[in-house]
Protein backbone atom coordinates (compact mmCIF):
# COMPACT_ATOMS: atom_id res chain seq x y z
CA UNK A 1 0.00 0.00 0.00
CA UNK A 2 1.23 3.52 -0.90
CA UNK A 3 0.61 6.66 0.40
CA UNK A 4 -0.88 9.64 -2.04
CA UNK A 5 2.64 11.60 -1.78
CA UNK A 6 4.35 8.18 -2.89
CA UNK A 7 1.14 7.91 -5.62
CA UNK A 8 1.52 11.39 -6.97
CA UNK A 9 5.45 11.41 -6.84
CA UNK A 10 5.44 8.88 -9.60
CA UNK A 11 2.15 9.66 -11.27
CA UNK A 12 4.43 11.12 -14.54
CA UNK A 13 7.05 8.01 -14.75
CA UNK A 14 3.90 5.97 -14.74
CA UNK A 15 2.41 7.48 -17.61
CA UNK A 16 5.81 7.77 -18.97
CA UNK A 17 5.96 3.81 -18.57
CA UNK A 18 9.23 4.33 -16.80
CA UNK A 19 8.13 2.53 -13.26
CA UNK A 20 8.75 -1.15 -12.55
CA UNK A 21 6.05 -3.70 -12.62
CA UNK A 22 5.62 -4.07 -8.56
CA UNK A 23 5.64 0.13 -8.53
CA UNK A 24 2.85 0.16 -11.36
CA UNK A 25 0.34 -2.26 -9.30
CA UNK A 26 0.76 -0.58 -6.10
CA UNK A 27 -0.44 2.69 -8.85
CA UNK A 28 -2.85 1.35 -9.78
CA UNK A 29 -4.00 -0.16 -6.65
CA UNK A 30 -4.27 3.06 -5.03
CA UNK A 31 -5.99 4.84 -7.82
CA UNK A 32 -8.39 2.03 -7.66
CA UNK A 33 -9.68 3.89 -4.29
CA UNK A 34 -8.06 7.28 -4.03
CA UNK A 35 -10.17 10.07 -6.17
CA UNK A 36 -7.68 12.81 -5.11
CA UNK A 37 -4.87 11.05 -7.21
CA UNK A 38 -7.18 9.76 -10.24
CA UNK A 39 -7.65 14.00 -10.41
CA UNK A 40 -3.97 14.50 -9.98
CA UNK A 41 -3.76 11.88 -12.93
CA UNK A 42 -5.89 12.98 -15.25
CA UNK A 43 -4.13 16.37 -15.09
CA UNK A 44 -0.91 15.15 -15.53
CA UNK A 45 -2.59 13.94 -18.51
CA UNK A 46 -3.95 16.72 -19.13
CA UNK A 47 -0.79 19.00 -18.55
CA UNK A 48 0.97 16.62 -21.15
CA UNK A 49 -1.29 17.03 -23.81
CA UNK A 50 -0.93 20.19 -22.92
CA UNK A 51 2.71 20.45 -23.26
CA UNK A 52 2.55 18.44 -26.74
CA UNK A 53 0.10 20.60 -28.49
CA UNK A 54 2.36 23.62 -28.53
CA UNK A 55 4.72 22.91 -31.12
CA UNK A 56 7.44 25.83 -31.09
CA UNK A 57 7.34 28.73 -34.09
CA UNK A 58 8.80 27.39 -37.33
CA UNK A 59 11.75 27.84 -39.56
CA UNK A 60 10.97 31.32 -41.18
CA UNK A 61 12.12 31.74 -45.14
CA UNK A 62 14.37 34.24 -44.84
CA UNK A 63 16.64 32.47 -41.53
CA UNK A 64 16.30 28.80 -43.87
CA UNK A 65 17.71 31.24 -46.54
CA UNK A 66 20.82 32.44 -44.34
CA UNK A 67 21.22 28.81 -43.12
CA UNK A 68 21.17 27.24 -46.36
CA UNK A 69 23.89 30.41 -47.49
CA UNK A 70 26.22 28.78 -44.60
CA UNK A 71 25.70 25.34 -45.62
CA UNK A 72 26.62 26.67 -49.36
CA UNK A 73 29.95 28.56 -47.76
CA UNK A 74 31.17 25.53 -46.10
CA UNK A 75 30.49 23.22 -49.62
CA UNK A 76 32.74 25.55 -51.10
CA UNK A 77 36.01 25.56 -48.79
CA UNK A 78 38.82 24.56 -50.02
CA UNK B 1 30.95 5.11 -42.47
CA UNK B 2 31.71 8.78 -43.33
CA UNK B 3 35.01 8.91 -45.73
CA UNK B 4 37.96 11.08 -46.04
CA UNK B 5 40.33 11.75 -48.02
CA UNK B 6 44.15 11.23 -47.47
CA UNK B 7 44.55 14.43 -46.05
CA UNK B 8 41.68 13.85 -44.09
CA UNK B 9 39.45 16.27 -45.55
CA UNK B 10 35.86 14.76 -46.45
CA UNK B 11 34.91 13.83 -49.81
CA UNK B 12 32.20 15.13 -52.15
CA UNK B 13 30.49 12.80 -51.26
CA UNK B 14 30.62 12.99 -47.61
CA UNK B 15 29.90 16.49 -48.04
CA UNK B 16 27.48 16.03 -50.19
CA UNK B 17 25.83 13.40 -47.37
CA UNK B 18 26.55 16.43 -44.66
CA UNK B 19 24.53 18.80 -46.57
CA UNK B 20 21.36 16.61 -47.20
CA UNK B 21 21.09 15.76 -43.48
CA UNK B 22 21.61 19.42 -42.10
CA UNK B 23 19.20 20.76 -44.95
CA UNK B 24 16.52 17.79 -44.11
CA UNK B 25 17.23 18.68 -40.36
CA UNK B 26 17.27 22.48 -40.49
CA UNK B 27 13.52 22.97 -39.46
CA UNK B 28 13.54 20.78 -36.46
CA UNK B 29 16.87 22.35 -35.34
CA UNK B 30 15.68 25.19 -35.06
CA UNK B 31 12.47 24.35 -33.30
CA UNK B 32 14.86 22.69 -30.68
CA UNK B 33 17.09 25.80 -30.36
CA UNK B 34 13.76 28.29 -30.22
CA UNK B 35 12.72 26.12 -27.50
CA UNK B 36 16.57 26.22 -25.28
CA UNK B 37 17.76 30.05 -26.45
CA UNK B 38 14.74 31.33 -28.01
CA UNK B 39 16.12 34.80 -30.66
CA UNK B 40 18.92 33.19 -30.38
CA UNK B 41 17.87 29.83 -32.02
CA UNK B 42 19.33 30.99 -35.73
CA UNK B 43 22.70 31.75 -34.39
CA UNK B 44 22.86 28.67 -32.14
CA UNK B 45 21.72 26.71 -35.12
CA UNK B 46 24.64 28.10 -37.52
CA UNK B 47 27.03 27.26 -34.51
CA UNK B 48 26.10 23.71 -34.85
CA UNK B 49 26.45 23.41 -38.35
CA UNK B 50 29.71 24.88 -38.40
CA UNK B 51 30.67 21.95 -35.58
CA UNK B 52 28.93 19.59 -37.10
CA UNK B 53 30.86 19.69 -40.56
CA UNK B 54 34.11 19.59 -39.08
CA UNK B 55 33.65 16.50 -37.34
CA UNK B 56 31.05 15.02 -39.53
CA UNK B 57 34.40 12.43 -40.24
CA UNK B 58 33.80 10.94 -36.86
CA UNK B 59 29.79 10.14 -37.42
CA UNK B 60 30.21 6.30 -38.42
CA UNK B 61 26.63 5.54 -38.85
CA UNK B 62 24.67 7.80 -41.05
CA UNK B 63 21.39 6.37 -39.60
CA UNK B 64 22.27 8.20 -36.03
CA UNK B 65 22.76 11.46 -37.86
CA UNK B 66 19.74 13.62 -36.75
CA UNK B 67 20.48 12.15 -32.84
CA UNK B 68 24.20 13.28 -33.39
CA UNK B 69 23.12 16.84 -34.85
CA UNK B 70 20.77 16.80 -32.12
CA UNK B 71 23.61 16.14 -29.38
CA UNK B 72 25.75 18.87 -31.27
CA UNK B 73 22.88 22.20 -31.06
CA UNK B 74 22.15 21.07 -27.28
CA UNK B 75 25.78 21.89 -26.62
CA UNK B 76 25.47 24.57 -28.37
CA UNK B 77 22.83 26.12 -26.91
CA UNK B 78 24.41 25.41 -23.41
CA UNK B 79 27.41 26.95 -24.68
CA UNK B 80 25.19 29.98 -25.58
CA UNK B 81 22.97 29.87 -22.18
CA UNK B 82 25.85 29.73 -19.79
CA UNK B 83 27.60 32.58 -21.89
CA UNK B 84 24.26 34.86 -21.49
CA UNK B 85 23.57 33.96 -17.99
CA UNK B 86 23.41 36.94 -15.55
CA UNK B 87 22.96 35.27 -12.05
CA UNK B 88 23.25 31.80 -10.95
CA UNK B 89 20.28 29.48 -10.94
CA UNK B 90 18.30 29.83 -7.75
CA UNK B 91 15.67 26.96 -7.58
CA UNK B 92 13.38 26.33 -4.74
CA UNK B 93 13.75 22.62 -4.58
CA UNK B 94 12.54 22.27 -0.97
CA UNK B 95 9.30 24.24 -1.35
CA UNK B 96 9.00 22.44 -4.90
CA UNK B 97 8.73 19.41 -4.09
CA UNK B 98 5.63 20.19 -1.97
CA UNK B 99 4.06 21.50 -4.68
CA UNK B 100 1.04 20.66 -6.71
CA UNK B 101 -1.01 22.34 -9.46
CA UNK B 102 -3.65 20.21 -9.65
CA UNK B 103 -3.91 20.90 -5.53
CA UNK B 104 -3.42 25.10 -5.91
CA UNK B 105 -5.91 25.51 -8.86
CA UNK B 106 -8.50 23.24 -6.76
CA UNK B 107 -7.44 25.31 -4.04
CA UNK B 108 -7.56 28.93 -5.19
CA UNK B 109 -10.70 27.67 -7.52
CA UNK B 110 -9.55 30.92 -9.99
CA UNK B 111 -12.94 30.27 -11.96
CA UNK B 112 -15.70 29.62 -9.57
CA UNK B 113 -18.29 29.30 -12.17
CA UNK B 114 -16.31 26.36 -13.74
CA UNK B 115 -17.20 22.80 -13.93
CA UNK B 116 -13.89 22.03 -16.18
CA UNK B 117 -11.88 24.32 -13.54
CA UNK B 118 -8.24 22.45 -14.13
CA UNK B 119 -8.73 22.50 -18.29
CA UNK B 120 -9.93 25.93 -18.34
CA UNK B 121 -6.60 26.96 -16.43
CA UNK B 122 -4.32 25.61 -18.98
CA UNK B 123 -6.90 27.57 -21.83
CA UNK B 124 -5.29 30.65 -20.23
CA UNK B 125 -2.63 30.01 -22.10
CA UNK B 126 -1.72 31.15 -25.99
CA UNK B 127 1.30 29.64 -27.34
CA UNK B 128 3.37 32.52 -27.02
CA UNK B 129 2.70 32.31 -22.95
CA UNK B 130 3.77 28.71 -22.89
CA UNK B 131 6.80 29.59 -24.51
CA UNK B 132 7.92 32.75 -22.15
CA UNK B 133 7.06 30.11 -19.03
CA UNK B 134 9.57 27.66 -20.69
CA UNK B 135 11.52 30.33 -20.86
CA UNK B 136 12.29 31.02 -17.17
CA UNK B 137 13.32 27.30 -16.42
CA UNK B 138 17.06 26.87 -15.98
CA UNK B 139 18.79 25.25 -19.31
CA UNK B 140 19.17 21.80 -16.65
CA UNK B 141 15.16 21.22 -16.25
CA UNK B 142 14.07 22.76 -19.43
CA UNK B 143 16.11 20.93 -22.12
CA UNK B 144 14.59 17.36 -20.71
CA UNK B 145 11.26 18.65 -20.56
CA UNK B 146 11.07 20.22 -23.85
CA UNK B 147 12.91 17.09 -25.36
CA UNK B 148 10.96 14.58 -24.13
CA UNK B 149 7.15 16.41 -23.50
CA UNK B 150 7.28 19.12 -26.43
CA UNK B 151 9.06 17.06 -28.84
CA UNK B 152 8.45 13.36 -28.15
CA UNK B 153 12.07 11.92 -27.38
CA UNK B 154 11.75 9.13 -25.22
CA UNK B 155 14.04 9.69 -22.32
CA UNK B 156 16.31 7.06 -22.33
CA UNK B 157 17.78 8.99 -25.92
CA UNK B 158 17.51 12.62 -24.33
CA UNK B 159 19.75 11.31 -21.52
CA UNK B 160 22.23 10.04 -24.71
CA UNK B 161 21.74 13.58 -26.02
CA UNK B 162 22.80 15.50 -23.05
CA UNK B 163 25.14 12.64 -21.92
CA UNK B 164 24.06 11.92 -18.57
CA UNK B 165 22.99 9.01 -16.43
CA UNK B 166 19.45 7.79 -17.11
CA UNK B 167 19.13 8.13 -13.16
CA UNK B 168 20.22 11.53 -13.27
CA UNK B 169 17.72 12.28 -16.55
CA UNK B 170 14.66 10.86 -14.61
CA UNK B 171 15.26 13.45 -11.18
CA UNK B 172 15.97 16.37 -14.12
CA UNK B 173 12.24 15.80 -15.48
CA UNK B 174 10.74 15.43 -12.16
CA UNK B 175 12.10 19.01 -10.68
CA UNK B 176 11.79 20.41 -14.43
CA UNK B 177 7.51 19.13 -14.35
CA UNK B 178 7.20 20.61 -10.91
CA UNK B 179 9.18 23.79 -11.87
CA UNK B 180 7.22 24.38 -14.86
CA UNK B 181 3.99 23.77 -13.19
CA UNK B 182 4.97 26.45 -10.74
CA UNK B 183 5.68 29.07 -12.69
CA UNK B 184 2.97 28.11 -14.75
CA UNK B 185 0.68 29.62 -11.65
CA UNK B 186 3.12 32.49 -11.19
CA UNK B 187 2.74 33.36 -14.53
CA UNK B 188 -0.63 32.77 -14.69
CA UNK B 189 -1.45 35.38 -11.43
CA UNK B 190 1.18 37.97 -12.89
CA UNK B 191 -0.36 38.62 -15.93
CA UNK B 192 -3.96 38.47 -15.10
CA UNK B 193 -4.71 34.85 -16.25
CA UNK B 194 -6.58 34.16 -13.46
CA UNK B 195 -9.72 36.22 -13.67
CA UNK B 196 -12.88 35.04 -15.42
CA UNK B 197 -13.21 36.25 -19.09
CA UNK B 198 -9.27 37.08 -18.90
CA UNK B 199 -8.56 35.41 -22.36
CA UNK B 200 -11.48 35.15 -25.48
Amino acid sequence: MITCAEAVRQLWDYLDGLVEEGQRESIEEHLSFCRRCCGEMEFAEELRRFLAEHPEAELPEEARARLIATLDLLERQP
Amino acid sequence: MVRTDESGRQTASASGGFRALAEDQLPRLYRLARRFVGDAAEDAVQDALLKAFRSYDQLEDAAAGPAWLTKILVNCCRDRARAEARRPEEVELDELEEFSLFRKIADEDPFPYSDSLHLDFLQQFGAEDVRAVLATLPPRYRVPLVLVYCDGYRVKEVAFVLGVPLGTMLARLHRGRKLFERRLWDYAHEYGLLKEGARP
